[in-house]
């Protein structure tokens, strides 16, 4: 049983990928938060309590929900659209919510516009740039996005949660498997149900300063 | 888009049923066939719904390549062609998994080496091809016997390693492999390897599960990155790889990936132990003496323990099935109680034995051999003898049988 466990960083100037640390993927019907294995329920609960904690509480959309490539896409894409209305009814003031989208992987040079979007390769841009200190991948390839994962971990003390429609990621703070229209949408009933009972972090999110 | 559980129940323009994998190889009736190693890898593709098979003849690996030629010829593989070289068809198998394909080929020896810079880039662009390495010599002087040199190579390209022991786990593992390396948390190549000759060339008795059963078909929309992308890494690196942009980010968005894919392999570990029941086997493992070893040196190994135990000494085994992810706790705990631990290699370097030695606590327990290379046998004899020499038992030397 490994003690590693996946928390906000700056972790390391290169952190190790959490499964080379033993870290393994939940089982269906499970979730991870912060590497152990939790039922998913409690994941619901932890995910939007991170959210409503959070200063700049931030969804990142990827390819396969950004682009309506067939119908299940499509409704997704209207999921995350919920739960980031959501998410603005639910917060205080001081609280900013944002959807950023990760259009594509395509490395951009000298570097992305990080007001606009996130690219894998440099996410930390956004990040910093944005102050952002929660945030959620969800319809991001699994490769790109565990890539995006382990570089976030390594220099800012931004809060990941995966909505993953495979197997789930060990690399985020935060991971639910098998994504689909449903869970999104009681992600975003976690969010409502949790409104007001939670003490937002509204001192300057540590992860725009560090590194 | 495909959805591989709705095709279970269908048939496939073979007249085969596309059925579920776990019933298929669990609960099917099995025949027993009396055949050869090469014949088996014939019959396995037979029932793998694949979709592409890339050839290039080399010893001795030419017999399975060309049998997979009749099944492609009645109709049970997609395409099917003979590259320019082992380079290209590697190259061309990365093609047509970038494409969304289920992907096989065999090789074997120098053609393994020839083709080594393309398992870095299969790994690194996630493509699940399977590839059949038929272990031989590698070096100059030319040998084309057994000799598993080159697995020492693979171990280290990122691909999952498995090195069969019989046909019947080449059979087997053909199968299972393809439900390993396409789960999409792994989604890696995966090198079968078996000694050549000694599985591929002699005939065995080998349960083959029905020939109207296939697996159902891989499904490129469940990859861990978008397939065929020109604009998009990982194709998009092929022609403008962004490692070469001289930056620290760069830097670390390329040992991220690097750190991905071994991520991958670790996952693998979870899906192979249900698959394969384990990444190793054991027999006896309170025994003081252990033989642990992979392939076909397990077989000798088998007969080494028997010789021994009608001496009245008293021996146990560890089967290595699986050398990458490598079974690194299953080792430390199979070998807790053994005060000599012997590894028994068809090759040169003895890797298998620098693996144990840095997996386990008190290396000094660990004998490197017997070793054979270049094609030479493994008496059972020479196993024994090694053990008794290091008992302080008195031995025939087997010198005289060189």
């Amino acid at each position: 049983m490994t003690q590693y466990r996946v928390l906000p960083g700056p972790e390391h100037f290169l952190p190790p990928s959490a499964a080379s640390m033993g870290i393994c993927l939940p089982n269906p019907g499970e979730a991870h938060v912060n590497g152990v294995i939790v039922p998913e329920e409690r994941a619901y609960e932890e995910a939007a309590k991170q959210f409503l904690m959070a200063k700049v509480p931030t969804i990142f959309p990827g390819p396969l929900v950004l682009w309506a490539w067939n119908e299940k896409a499509a409704k997704k894409a209207t999921a995350v659209r919920h739960l980031y209305n959501t998410l603005k009814e639910c917060v205080q003031p001081g609280q900013t919510p944002m959807l950023i989208p990760m259009p594509d992987y395509r490395p951009k040079y000298p570097k992305i516009n990080p007001e606009v979007e996130i690219n894998p390769n440099h996410p930390n841009l956004t990040i910093w740039h944005n102050k952002i200190d929660c945030c959620m991948f969800v319809g991001v390839h699994c490769h790109q996005a565990n890539l995006a994962l382990k570089i976030i971990r390594g220099g800012t003390s931004c809060y990941t949660v995966a909505m993953c429609a495979q197997a789930g990621h060990e690399d985020a703070m935060l991971s639910f498997r098998d994504a689909s229209v449903e869970k999104i949408m009681k992600l975003a009933e976690w969010v409502r149900k949790l409104k007001g009972t939670v003490q937002p972090r509204l001192t300057s999110a540590k992860s725009g300063a560090s590194n | 888009m495909a959805d591989t559980h709705s095709v279970i129940g269908t048939k496939n323009k073979k007249g085969q049923t596309f059925t579920d994998t776990w019933a298929m190889m669990n609960d099917a009736p099995r025949t027993p066939s009396f055949y050869t190693g090469s014949e088996v890898i014939k019959e396995a593709l037979r029932r793998a719904s694949c979709d592409v098979m890339i050839a290039y003849p080399i010893t001795p690996q030419s017999e399975a390549a060309a049998l997979i030629g009749e099944l492609f010829a009645e109709g049970y593989i997609g395409d099917y062609f003979r590259g320019e070289s082992e380079f290209a068809v590697m190259s061309q198998c990365a093609g047509a998994a970038f494409g969304g394909a289920r992907v096989f080929t065999t090789t074997a020896g120098p053609g393994t080496m020839r083709a080594m810079e393309n398992f870095p880039m299969w790994s690194g662009a996630r493509l699940p091809i399977q590839m059949i390495v038929t272990c031989r010599g590698i070096n100059s002087p030319l040998s084309i016997q057994p000799d598993t040199l080159e697995i020492a190579y693979l171990l280290n390209t990122g691909m999952l390693v498995w090195h069969a022991e019989t046909a019947q786990d080449f059979f087997d593992w053909i199968l299972k492999g393809y439900m390993v390396s396409e789960e999409p948390d792994v989604h890696l190549p995966l090198a079968l390897c078996c000694d050549g000759f000694f599985v591929t060339h002699t005939k065995d008795v080998v349960n083959l599960t029905p020939a109207d059963m296939c697996l159902p078909p891989y499904d490129p929309y469940r990859s861990p990155v978008p397939c065929m992308d020109m604009e998009c890494p990982p194709v998009r690196m092929m022609r403008d790889p962004f490692v070469m942009k001289s930056n620290y980010i760069s830097y670390a968005t390329h040992a991220s990936w690097q750190q991905e894919v071994w991520a991958a392999v670790e996952r693998s570990r979870k899906h192979t132990i249900k698959w394969l029941n384990g990444l190793i086997e054991t027999e006896n493992t309170d025994a003081e003496i252990l033989i642990v070893a992979s392939g076909t040196a397990v077989s000798q190994g088998r007969e080494a323990i028997r010789l021994l135990e009608d001496e009245g000494i008293r021996c146990g085994l560890v089967k290595v099935k699986v050398l990458r992810p490598w079974p690194g706790e299953e080792i430390r705990e199979a070998t807790k109680n053994a005060k000599h631990i012997i590894v028994p290699e068809f090759n040169v370097t003895g890797w298998l034995a620098k693996e144990i030695k840095a997996t386990i606590p008190n290396s000094e327990r660990v004998h490197a051999g017997p070793r054979v290379c270049g094609g030479m046998t493994m008496p059972p004899e020479i196993i024994v003898s090694e053990i008794k020499t290091l008992l302080g038992i008195h031995t025939v030397s087997m010198a005289s049988r060189g």
